[in-house]
């Protein structure tokens, strides 16, 4: 529960100077603080918002917007099960109430050890692989009953920690752009002509 | 759990099937490690952009117009056409690449994410080369962790050896390519909306006109908003030149184009076809491609470009991937996506998925769909339900007109005698979200009248002043 840290804040610097203008560095932040503490707090807004140049009704506004930020603790791993065409059409409302039955919560719900929070999403671009679900992002395909519970099992028992990092954490790479490679950003007003390039022959 | 789809040759990729078919964006991926930049230099990487740079700049633009690469994000419009749409003399003009993939049913950009980032990054390249655009961004689905991480491994891999950055390949070409990734949000996809996420704000689709993010975009700017596949055909564009390309497919629709069909078909999976040429039947009952319906049940109908493609049966199997003729049948190739559904689906249960997606995702922008989306999503539940009346399903109607005034597309059928309505509909709303949650709907009513006939209870309507009056 708290502002960024000061290796965050180095990131978050990292992060805005990329963009032509500060805000647009919201969202990358947000995802940053949720990072940090597994869900994003009323004091990390606010710290984005001192950084970005924004309120931090201006950034819960825009927060809110999104479906991946959660204002309050969610379980360690999130179970999100498709419920769009593809995969009801291959049995996910089943493979949900084998969930609730599973986990004793119901969709939305958190189970009181707070391992896990059950959600119904929507499609996950795997709609081949029917019915499907994400752990904190990460894919199971064509999930039966039988698999649900070994997933279940895996999780508590620490088996996936090297695949599924806890809530909050999406992707583990972060992009690093050298200091002599990069370009820079420059804000909109401070350029009006044509790049460099386009008056030459070629650029090889 | 994880398992491959057990027909696909290359466990490492679910859903992909190869076949034996032109492939123009998918010919690394039977690669183990198609990802790394050791791999795609090994395999004609990087090789188009550096012809690519070894030309005026107009002249790849208008290789790639000649060429008619259309936008494979669901609107069709050709990338080069497109290009040329930014207003003279105005700069900096930015790239923006939608790889927010959520339309339900597709699944084709994650794929070339993951198995191919590199492509995507050099088709990034000669975009903005060509079109004088001077950053980039790579606006990623915020539920794709993978994806991700693979972009971001083969960005930094491409900084470091010199392919993004300043001075590429030691040329006069500088171009920072930044990736972003979103964090849930269908409607982002929508070119204006995914502008107003990358400016930091709610994701909410901009009032038209302008109509093109060209003339007015990111930060008031000319800005070019491109689908990932789109970009991921320029590289092979480049090193095979536009005469390559046009012969492969027809003239309106050359080249390739990558389709996924899910649902109740015996081979799901991602096939990248043949433009203007292969037809519906070819993909679901063809025995390369899915090679028939499941369980040797019958097709009962099919969405044929994502959610929001009002529905197929088998009177328009024929039909090839070709805009002009999908939408005189009364739908669109959309986003590349065929859902299958067999004689046993429920029919009005299957609509339900679409319309709540749709209802869910609404940003509340324009009152039809904000208000409309889930009044249809309520009726539909309760029809559903097995507690609705013949009253429900006119009011569906009069729901889903009030949101696309006038006839609403929808296919022909022999079995009840029908004529096609062609694509397109009017719309009272900003974006597509709105009449997307009643395509389903419409098409259901009217190819499948009887199985909401069987499900509702016949109840004349009791005026309201009756009512007013008892009590
Ligand atoms: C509601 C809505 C959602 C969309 N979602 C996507 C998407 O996820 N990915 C995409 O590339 N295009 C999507 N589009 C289409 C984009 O607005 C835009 O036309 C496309 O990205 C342009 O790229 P292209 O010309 O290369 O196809 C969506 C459109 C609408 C109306
Ligand atoms: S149609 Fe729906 S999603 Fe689109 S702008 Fe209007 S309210 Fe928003
Ligand atoms: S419908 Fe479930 S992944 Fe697309």
């Amino acid at each position: 529960m708290a502002r960024l840290s000061e290796e965050n804040v180095r990131l978050a610097k990292e992060v805005i100077a990329r963009y032509p203008r500060a805000r647009s560095a919201m969202i990358p932040l947000l995802h940053l603080a949720q990072e940090q503490d597994g869900y994003v707090t009323n004091e990390a807004m606010a710290h984005i918002g001192d950084l970005v140049g924004a309120t931090s009704a201006e950034v819960y506004g825009t927060a809110s917007f999104y479906e991946m930020f959660k204002f309050e603790p969610v379980g360690k791993y999130l179970i999100n099960i498709c419920g769009t065409m593809s995969c009801a059409l291959m049995g996910a409302e089943d493979l949900m109430h084998h969930a609730e039955h599973r986990l004793g919560v119901k969709l939305g719900g958190t189970t009181d050890d707070g391992l896990f929070t059950l959600e119904r999403a929507e499609c996950q671009a795997a709609c081949t692989e029917a019915p499907c679900l994400q752990v904190n992002y990460r894919y199971r395909f064509r999930v039966t009953a039988a698999d649900f519970d070994a997933l279940v099992d895996d999780l508590k028992a620490g088996n996936l920690t090297d695949e599924v990092p806890a809530h909050g954490i999406v992707a583990r790479v972060r992009q690093q752009i050298p200091v002599d490679r990069g370009v820079g950003a420059v804000p909109p007003e401070d350029v009006t002509e044509a790049p460099t390039w386009m008056a030459e022959k070629a650029a090889l | 759990m994880n398992t491959p789809n057990s027909t696909s040759t290359y466990p490492h990729a679910p859903g992909f099937v190869a076949g034996d078919r032109p492939r123009i964006v998918t010919s690394r991926f039977e690669y183990a490690d198609s990802y790394t930049l050791e791999r795609f230099l090994a395999t004609d990487g990087y090789a188009g952009l550096r012809a690519a740079l070894a030309r005026p700049a107009n002249e790849i633009h208008d290789e790639v117009k000649s060429a008619t690469v259309l936008g494979r994000g669901g609107a069709g419009f050709p990338a080069g056409t497109k290009w040329g749409l930014t207003p003279q003399g105005v700069f900096p003009r930015y790239l923006v690449v939608n790889g927010d993939e959520s339309e339900p049913g597709t699944y084709k950009d994650r794929l070339l994410m993951e198995r191919d980032p590199h492509q995507l990054i050099e088709g990034c390249l000669i975009a903005c080369y060509a079109a004088g655009l001077s950053q980039c961004f790579l606006y990623i689905r915020g539920e794709m962790a993978l994806a991700q991480e693979r972009v971001a491994d083969a960005l930094n891999e491409a900084y470091a050896a010199g392919y993004v950055g300043k001075n590429i390949l030691g040329s006069k070409f500088s171009l920072d390519i930044i990736l972003h990734w979103g964090a849930g949000a269908y409607v982002v996809g929508e070119e204006t909306a995914l502008i107003e996420s990358l400016e930091g704000n709610r994701g909410m689709p901009r009032l038209k006109p302008p109509y093109f993010p060209a003339a007015i975009g990111l930060y008031g700017q000319p800005t070019i908003v491109n689908n990932v596949e789109t970009l991921a055909n320029l590289p092979w564009l480049m090193l095979n030149g536009a005469d390559a390309y046009t012969a492969i497919g027809t003239k309106t629709s050359p080249g390739t184009r990558m389709v996924a069909v899910s649902g109740h078909v015996k081979r799901p999976g991602v096939y990248e076809i043949i433009n203007g040429v292969t037809t519906f039947r070819d993909l679901i009952f063809g025995e390369e491609y899915c090679g028939g319906i499941r369980n040797g049940n019958k097709l009962k109908a099919f969405v044929p470009g994502g959610g929001s493609a009002p529905w197929f049966t088998e009177d328009q199997l024929d039909v090839p991937f070709e805009g002009q003729q999908a939408g005189a049948a009364g739908s669109m190739l959309g986003s590349g996506a065929v859902m299958v559904m067999d004689e046993t689906t429920d029919i009005p249960a299957a609509a339900l998925t679409l319309t709540r997606f749709y209802a869910h995702e609404s940003c509340g922008k324009c009152t039809p769909c904000r208000e409309g989306g889930t009044w249809l999503e309520r009726i539909l539940s309760r029809i559903v339900d097995g507690k609705g009346t013949d009253a429900d399903l006119a009011q569906l109607v009069e729901v889903g007109t009030s949101i696309c005034p006038g006839d609403f597309p929808h296919a022909s059928s022999t079995r009840l005698g029908l004529d096609a309505v062609p694509f397109p509909y009017k719309m009272n709303t900003i974006c597509f979200v709105g009449p997307s949650a009643y395509a389903p709907i419409n098409s259901a009513l009217v190819l499948f009248p009887e199985d909401f006939a069987a499900r509702v209870t016949k109840r004349s309507m009791i005026p309201v002043t009756a009512v007013r009056a008892e009590s």
